[in-house]
């Protein structure tokens, strides 16, 4: 969708990603998803009287590698107290970086060559999870609430970006590569679903050429689809205010996905003070070149770079394999289709395996080596297994495990040898003499005709290609 | 510069402190409050261009954990000292407004 | 009541039990307690079960630390596990901690027997004790008299003879004006020395948790048990404990001791007297008196009466009726929040946490708080360049001995300048230590103040140590 002619948005984002530690960000307590409610909790991340935060190192390896991944400077930095009272936060004060967050500056190229720029990317701690009882489960209308504080204390990243979004399309593709970054930086899982990576999206509207518009702020929205329809709809609402001869009003606006529409939480002039001021219980972080180099030397290639690496393997590529690509590399599963390529398979076939059944099996993924998907696509490629049968043995293996041969004769894939699959069509040839002669003379729709034949004979369990290959043979 | 302390001031200061004061309090608390911001005054009027704050009396830095986990503590401690608690979690009278 | 040296040193040899001593630390409670209001809770139980330990421990001919058997009393801002902790409101009326304080985990591997919580002003705020939500608590030495604060009950505790030792909480002065009003020698320790985990917070840059003794070596053996590296706590120093009670005979012979002015100026006559006398003592011991002048003292009151508030502010919002402690229902969370903060503090803790809120708000942060944070930068530098030609400073804890119950209550201006001589070492970070020295009109002592740079913790148990000798004397 495009804004009204005439009409240009502007959007910076404001990405929020917890962290993947085994640990919260300033206490012991595990860092976990989904564990029965107030479980995951101490009297650091509840915030008892006394207790004291102590920074987890992997927090601030991660961050920095986040930083490096967008081309940040990484500095000297301190964490201070955003002091305001919500009952989810133990403390009633976030920890968070403030005027020297640890990353700050960068940019992320996205796929369609445009560059957004990274205004920081600095450390905080997130907050517990409040539920509403009675009315509607939601805020409004609940007469009580719960609080549950595992998440309390999780170690965040907020990634602020410039005002350099011109559409909701790129502000998706925005957070999108941004994801990948994440998730190829072992920052992240990237699952929005669960809550794991947060978006604001501050978007104003203006004429071509005209100075900055007044921005609203739209809280949390938690998956790229809320993210592209809100942007969209918070836009078009400034322009027809504009239009009609109001202004829009600065204010922190919430996002409403069953409705469609975004709505007022807070007004500027109801903007809380929040007294920031540096966290006294903690040091400053002065991260030296041997930690920053040893970070940067973990990190591997980013989500653009695999994604040309694999592009440079296909020749004239299908928009199918573009897809594939894009989930592959996603995935993380760039490494061993290339491994695959180089071991002779098919690129659209390595993609096309890794883009569906691996990624179908993700969470077992442990269970299938490189060498047994090169093996079963090698087998696939030379007519030993049918498409079918292949993915049937990447499916089990990636299930209970298992080397490709042994599946195969498990499952009772008899292996259809060139010797049998030449006896075959030696006899539909002498079966079928006329079809022979009008193939011999270059009909090349009969080679459907006798890859039929030969897959009625054999149930299905022939190689198209190799059947081909028999035909041509004897020509 | 600052200016003397009003009335509406403390009013506003207690409404993010999240305290109520009556009338009288609000008088009281002006007057006294007032008194230490003058005194204070000597120091908000110093020139102090250039020198840099102290957060810490000692420049500790670096100070970190290792990515380690430690006991966390019982789920039935912990509801004990609530209040208010319901299926495992602590319950409060219903929030309005969301987190800013 | 004996010194926990000899105590300690009688448990270990058999000669005594941590038992027996623990009795008799719980009948001098109850003898007085009603009367002086020192412990808001004993606990008689935990105490018997820790002494029987000890005992035990003792009799398999294990190794028990310096402590071993002695009764001590614990500012009620400690976390004890299991044990009521209030930190003198009534808005944590009835919390029992579900873990205990570093340090009290250190003195139990020490072979201390914890006796009980000490009132204290509420969160510490104040310099008489008389703003505990629980009631004023009296000055063992005269009971129409204040124990001074914050840390009264553990100064009456060990003023009273009810234990030998006791712990404290010093942020302006806490530990060593009680001290000072109550004749014993109080330390507040370099920051970062002593971990702060457990202690409930009042201005985290700002805390150290000291000990309470009738004696320089007692308080020098307990400092000793207490201090060292505390991964819990990211502000603890990097090293283990240093030896004290090693050097509390030292002496002072070759120290250069500076008399600052700014340090005693202003104080009663009969306390800038037994300065006077002090510095004679220590120069009597070899020492050279240097006078000096350190101006940037002037500002200091200032700096703390914001930066201490502003830092308070933010630590006691966790106060607000939600996962422990008191609540008082409203209509929603932010009036439930609000009506327990309004019922839960107490006025002294609301105007601090008013003053705080208005120092770090937007529009009057870079006039307050900004500038008392260079002020304290200022502070820092001026002690350095005292340091540079002294080992130690000299100057009165106090500028009078005790005062009147309810002779400040009404003048909050007047009670923040009784810390006008404590509160530079809690902005510089640095340790000080009071020792009485000498006594004033009706007999009530005085206590004369020795100031060193961070980790000078033996050098001034060794000045003190020559004074005490000194005091005895005379």
């Amino acid at each position: 969708m495009t804004l009204r002619d005439g009409w240009e948005m502007v959007v910076g984002l404001e990405v929020h990603t917890e962290l993947k530690t085994t640990t919260k960000m300033f206490c012991g307590c595990a860092n976990e998803f989904g564990s029965e409610a107030n479980t995951n909790v101490c009297p650091v991340c509840l915030g008892l009287p006394g207790s004291l935060p102590v920074l987890n190192v992997r927090a601030v390896d991660l961050a920095m590698a986040i930083g490096f991944a967008l081309h940040s400077t990484i500095a000297s930095s301190t964490f201070h107290r955003k002091n305001y009272f919500y009952p989810d936060m133990p403390k009633d004060f976030q920890i968070s970086q403030y005027d020297l967050p640890i990353n700050s500056g960068g940019h992320l190229d996205l796929p369609d060559g445009s560059r957004v720029s990274i205004e920081r990317a600095h450390l905080e701690e997130d907050t517990g999870k409040s539920t509403h009882l009675g009315g509607t489960g939601r805020i409004h209308g609940a007469d009580r609430s719960l609080i549950d504080y595992n998440r309390s204390g999780v170690p965040l990243v907020e990634i602020v970006s410039g005002p350099d979004i011109r559409s909701s399309a790129q502000a998706r593709a925005y957070a999108s590569e941004l994801r990948g970054i994440l998730i190829a930086t072992g920052a992240s899982d990237g699952r929005m679903e669960e809550g794991s990576m947060r978006i604001d999206a501050n978007v104003s509207v203006r004429r071509p050429g005209d100075p900055l518009g007044t921005r609203c702020e739209i809280k949390n929205l938690n998956s790229l689809r809320s993210l592209q329809r809100a942007i969209d709809y918070e836009a078009l609402r400034q322009v027809e205010l504009i239009e009609g001869g109001a202004t829009v009003r600065q204010e922190t606006r919430h996002w409403d996905e069953s409705l469609g529409e975004t709505s007022t939480m807070r007004t500027k002039e109801e903007a809380e003070d929040y007294r920031y001021f540096r966290e006294p219980d903690l040091v400053d972080l002065v991260p030296d070149v041997t930690w920053q180099e040893r970070i940067r030397g973990e990190l591997g290639p980013m989500p653009a770079a695999r994604r040309a690496a694999l592009l440079a393997r296909l020749t004239d590529p299908t928009s199918a394999q573009l897809d594939a690509l894009e989930v592959v590399v996603d995935l993380g599963f760039d490494d061993i289709v290339l491994a695959a390529i180089d071991a002779g398979v098919e690129p659209s076939l390595a993609l096309a395996r890794a883009a569906n059944e691996l990624a179908s099996g993700i969470d077992d993924i442990a269970n299938l080596t490189t060498d047994a998907f090169i093996v079963t696509l090698t087998m696939e490629q030379g007519g030993e297994l049918s498409a079918t049968q292949a993915k049937t043995v990447l499916l089990e293996i990636l299930a209970h495990g298992g080397d490709p041969r042994g599946v195969a004769r498990a499952k009772g894939f008899e292996q259809l040898s060139s010797d049998s699959l030449g006896e075959t069509v030696a006899a539909l040839i002498t079966e079928h003499p006329d079809e022979w002669a009008r193939y011999r003379e270059g009909d090349e729709k009969l080679a459907q005709f006798f890859i039929g034949q030969v897959m009625k004979l054999t149930k299905g369990q022939a190689n198209g290609k190799a059947v081909i290959a028999e035909l041509q043979r004897r020509r | 510069m600052t200016s003397p302390l009003r009335r509406e001031d403390v009013a506003k200061v207690a409404k993010l402190a999240r305290l109520s004061l009556s009338e009288a309090e609000l008088d009281e608390f002006t007057a006294q409050l007032g008194q230490v911001l003058e005194h204070a005054n000597d120091i908000a009027a110093l020139d102090l261009e250039g020198v840099v704050p102290t957060a810490h009396p000692f420049g500790l830095i670096n100070v970190v954990r290792e990515d380690v986990r430690r006991a966390s503590l019982a789920r039935d401690d912990v509801l004990a000292m609530a209040p208010d608690a319901r299926d495992g979690r602590f319950a409060v009278p219903r929030i309005m407004g969301e987190a800013p | 009541m004996r010194s926990a040296l000899d105590i300690a040193r009688d448990v270990r040899s058999g000669a005594t039990t941590a038992e027996r001593e623990t009795a008799s630390s719980l009948a001098a409670i109850r003898e007085r307690n009603d009367e002086l209001n020192v412990f808001l809770f004993v606990d008689e139980e935990g105490a018997l079960g820790a002494a029987r330990r000890v005992d035990e421990r003792v009799a398999r001919g294990e190794e028990v630390g310096s402590l071993a058997g002695v009764p001590i009393a614990l500012k009620d801002n400690l976390c004890q596990m299991g044990v009521p902790t209030t930190a003198g409101s009534k808005i944590l009326q009835g919390w029992r901690p579900p873990y205990s304080a570093t340090v009290i985990g250190r003195i139990l591997d020490a072979g201390a027997v914890p006796m009980g919580k000490t009132n204290m002003d509420e969160f510490a705020m104040g310099s008489s004790t008389e703003t505990s939500a629980y009631g004023p608590t009296r000055n063992p030495l005269d009971v129409d008299r204040v124990p001074g604060g914050s840390s009264g009950g553990s100064a009456s505790a060990v003023a009273a003879d009810m234990t030998p030792l006791s712990l404290g909480s010093d942020t302006g002065g806490s530990i060593r004006q009680p001290a000072a009003l109550c004749g014993l020698v109080g330390v507040k320790p370099t920051y970062g020395l002593v971990s702060r985990y457990g202690l409930i917070a009042f201005a985290s840059s700002l805390d150290q948790i000291g000990p309470f003794a009738k004696n320089v070596t007692d308080a020098a053996t307990l400092l000793e048990v207490i201090a060292g590296h505390d991964p819990m706590d990211s502000t603890s120093l990097p090293e283990p404990a240093p030896s004290l009670v090693r050097h509390v005979n030292d002496g002072v012979a070759g120290r250069r001791v500076g008399l600052v002015r700014e340090l005693f100026e202003g104080a009663d006559d009969e306390v800038v007297a037994e300065v006077g006398r002090a510095a004679t003592a220590l120069r009597d011991a070899g020492a050279t008196i240097v006078e000096l002048s350190i101006p940037e003292i002037h500002l200091t009151l200032s700096a703390y009466y914001l930066i201490a508030p502003a830092e308070a502010s933010s630590n006691l919002a966790r106060y607000d009726g939600v996962r422990y402690g008191l609540r008082v229902d409203g209509d929603d969370v932010a009036a439930m929040n609000e009506a327990t903060r309004t019922a839960g503090f107490g006025a002294e803790v609301k105007r601090r946490i008013m003053l705080g809120t208005y120092a770090l708000s937007a529009g009057y942060y870079d006039a307050y708080y900004g500038q008392a944070l260079k002020v304290r930068t200022q502070l820092i530098d001026a002690f350095r360049r005292a340091y540079l030609e002294t080992d130690l400073l000299l100057g009165a804890t106090t500028p009078s001995v005790a005062f009147a119950l309810g002779e400040k209550t009404a003048d909050p201006m007047a009670m923040y300048l009784s810390d006008v001589f404590t509160i530079p070492t809690n902005l510089a970070g640095d340790a000080a230590i009071s020792v009485p020295f000498g006594v004033g009109r009706a007999g009530l002592p005085i206590g004369v103040q020795l100031l060193g740079p961070g980790r000078s913790e033996a050098r001034l148990f060794a000045a003190a140590r020559v004074l005490e000798v000194a005091d005895e004397r005379s």
